[in-house]
């Protein structure tokens, strides 16, 4: 369903997506994890055609450099954030989307309903909460029922409440057997949704896995963040890395995702490397959806 | 609650939508934004104030009627619309592209199924409709008091008037939207489309005045690099068609008069037009070929 073959992009002397080559089969959902400036955006970016980059991209077979209108109309969106003009009312919002995608004003209104926005099409966008931006972002994606749905770190604007909602209507398209290819940072997300897991860094694909295999546990996992004193979180994160951890670099200390009986020991790990731990922090519980192992 | 389940289901992959469709609903979605905006507001306000100020004051005292009064009216309207209307043009085309940039919705919109030459051309031809609507409203509510105080309007001039200067604004347009493509900020597109502004109702006339004393030139050379100049090509335009004579602009218009006879109406209108399509023809490649958003 999904070919990128080769892709590089730079940006100037900096490379943000090096040589990543993967193939995304129809219905299954591939996450792709990474900290960061790992190239996770880039990479969704050039997939979409919204960037030129060296490689080829192809949906279905659609070449999207040479026929991006058509790729991308079987392709549903959904960024970080619903950037559209802020004053434009909901409702005018879906009927302008709609009309890209060849559908009608009642399809529109459907999916709408689907996201629960029904009553809202009179608000403004910029009125709107960011569990509902997203909700919006999502029914336009699900306007024409594209078979792909690509969303980059959808939910890592929202709070406990609208990740949840997200992630739910996420599950219910994996369900109808949608080909998902989404970025995130949260193994609770990738747990739930993902049968694969392409480790993205530095631009480059460094492992083509499973949460299964990222997380070997069938005990809840608990994402951990460490705040270090003076070392550099870039050689911490090596360190953890190497030590089979799943680890994720925000700028806001260095989340780990641990078994929940072993939070300590990302801290072993780096103390035995001399890397010392000044705080730390449990975030939240991470369910293990029933059957994944 | 989410019934995403429930959405329509379409048998047939979806497909984008043709390209003059899609060109159409990104004019139509412009054309809103645009004739709901302040600046479309203020600067038809202000328009039509200067407009029926200057029809007031060319028709005091004259005692004259019908086109007769339309004509001197003319005179000043011409140089009410060099002032305004390239100002206009220039800001609106400007904001076009690099404002969505800035916004982060180019992103959004370039992610759908549409192509980057149907988001610029559809986004021109919604700015052009919507400036001249404005300039009709001026014009129109300027008709209306010379038809109240001095018995009626030259139609034919009137319309021709009209018709130079849409033609006018959307030569401008091009320019801002050309501008408003390589420039990655809206102050920085702003601020060269000001300084363009300057350049086209000041400095190249009193440029062409230096340099044809500096350099001698000859009348063939002045009538020349004059009609480069697209606001000078609209001036003249406007007088050889309301068949005037180009003699009130000097030896220049007279050798123009001689030289180009019946042929110099058709003359200035293709350089109004070469000033309309070859920026934006720029514009498209250069959008098209932006190698990041």
């Amino acid at each position: 369903m999904i070919e990128a073959t080769h892709i590089t992009k730079r940006f100037g002397r900096m490379t943000a997506v090096q040589d990543v080559s993967f193939t995304q089969e129809h219905g299954s959902a591939v996450a792709l994890w990474g900290s960061n400036g790992a190239g996770k955006t880039t990479l969704i970016r050039c997939i979409l055609g919204v960037m030129r980059c060296k490689g080829s991209a192809q949906i279905d077979g659609i070449d999207v450099r040479k026929r991006g209108r058509n790729a991308r109309a079987l392709v549903g969106y959904v960024p970080q954030e619903l950037a559209f003009h802020d004053d434009v009312r909901l409702g005018a919002a879906m009927i302008f989307f709609a009309g890209l995608r060849r559908v009608g004003k009642q399809e529109a209104a459907a999916a709408l309903k689907a996201v629960g926005l029904t009553s809202h099409e009179r608000k403004r966008v910029r009125d709107l909460s960011g569990g509902m931006k997203q909700r919006l972002a999502l029914a336009i994606a699900l306007l024409a029922d594209p078979p792909v749905i690509v969303l980059d770190e959808p939910t890592s604007n929202l709070d406990a409440a609208g990740r949840g909602e997200v992630v739910e209507m996420l599950r219910h398209l994996k369900d109808m057997n949608k080909t998902l290819l989404f970025a995130s940072h949260r193994p609770d997300e990738v747990i739930t949704l993902a049968d694969r897991v392409l480790v993205l860094d530095r631009g480059r694909i460094e492992r083509d896995t499973t949460p299964a295999e990222l997380w070997p546990t069938e005990k809840p996992v608990q994402v951990v963040r460490l705040y270090l004193t003076m070392a550099s979180e870039e050689d911490a994160a090596r360190v953890l890395r190497d030590a089979g951890h799943a680890v994720h670099l925000n700028g806001q200390g260095l989340c780990v995702a641990v078994p929940r009986d072993r939070k300590a020991e990302p801290v072993h790990t780096l103390a035995l490397h001399q890397i010392e731990v000044r705080d730390l922090e449990v975030l939240d519980d991470v369910r293990i959806p029933e059957g994944t192992s | 609650m989410s019934t995403i389940g429930l959405l329509p289901k379409h048998a047939a992959p979806p497909k984008a939508r043709s390209f003059g469709g899609g060109t159409l609903a990104f004019a139509r979605r412009e054309f809103r934004d645009a004739a709901a905006s302040r600046w479309f507001f203020l600067y038809t306000l202000a328009f039509t104030v200067l407009a029926v100020a200057v029809s007031f004051m060319s028709l005091s005292g004259t005692g004259a009627h019908g086109f007769a009064g339309f004509g001197r009216t003319t005179a000043g309207l011409l140089n009410l619309v060099m002032l305004i209307v390239p100002l206009m043009a220039l800001t609106a085309g400007a904001g076009c592209i690099a404002g969505e940039r800035e916004r982060g919705t180019l992103l959004y919109l370039l992610a759908q199924p549409v192509s980057r030459t149907q988001v610029l051309l559809g986004k021109y031809l919604g700015l052009a409709a919507a400036m001249v609507c404005s300039l009709c409203i001026g014009f129109g509510i300027s008709a209306g008091v010379l038809a109240w105080r001095a018995g009626g309007v030259g139609l034919g001039a009137f319309v021709m008037l009209v018709g130079f200067t849409a033609l006018l604004a959307v030569a401008m347009l091009s320019i801002g939207v050309l501008l408003s493509v390589v420039s990655r900020r809206t102050a920085v597109a702003t601020g060269v489309a000001l300084f363009s502004w300057l350049v086209l109702v000041f400095l190249s006339d009193l440029g062409l005045m230096a340099g044809t004393l500096l350099f001698r030139l000859r009348v063939q050379e002045v009538f020349g690099l004059a009609i480069l100049n697209p606001l000078q090509a609209f001036k003249m335009g406007v007088i050889v068609n309301m068949n005037a004579s180009l003699d009130v602009l000097g030896p220049v218009g007279a050798y123009a008069s001689l030289t180009f006879g019946s042929m110099l109406p058709w003359m200035l209108t293709a350089v109004m037009i070469a000033w309309t399509v070859v920026p934006l023809a720029a514009a498209v490649v250069l959008f098209a070929r932006k190698g990041s958003v």
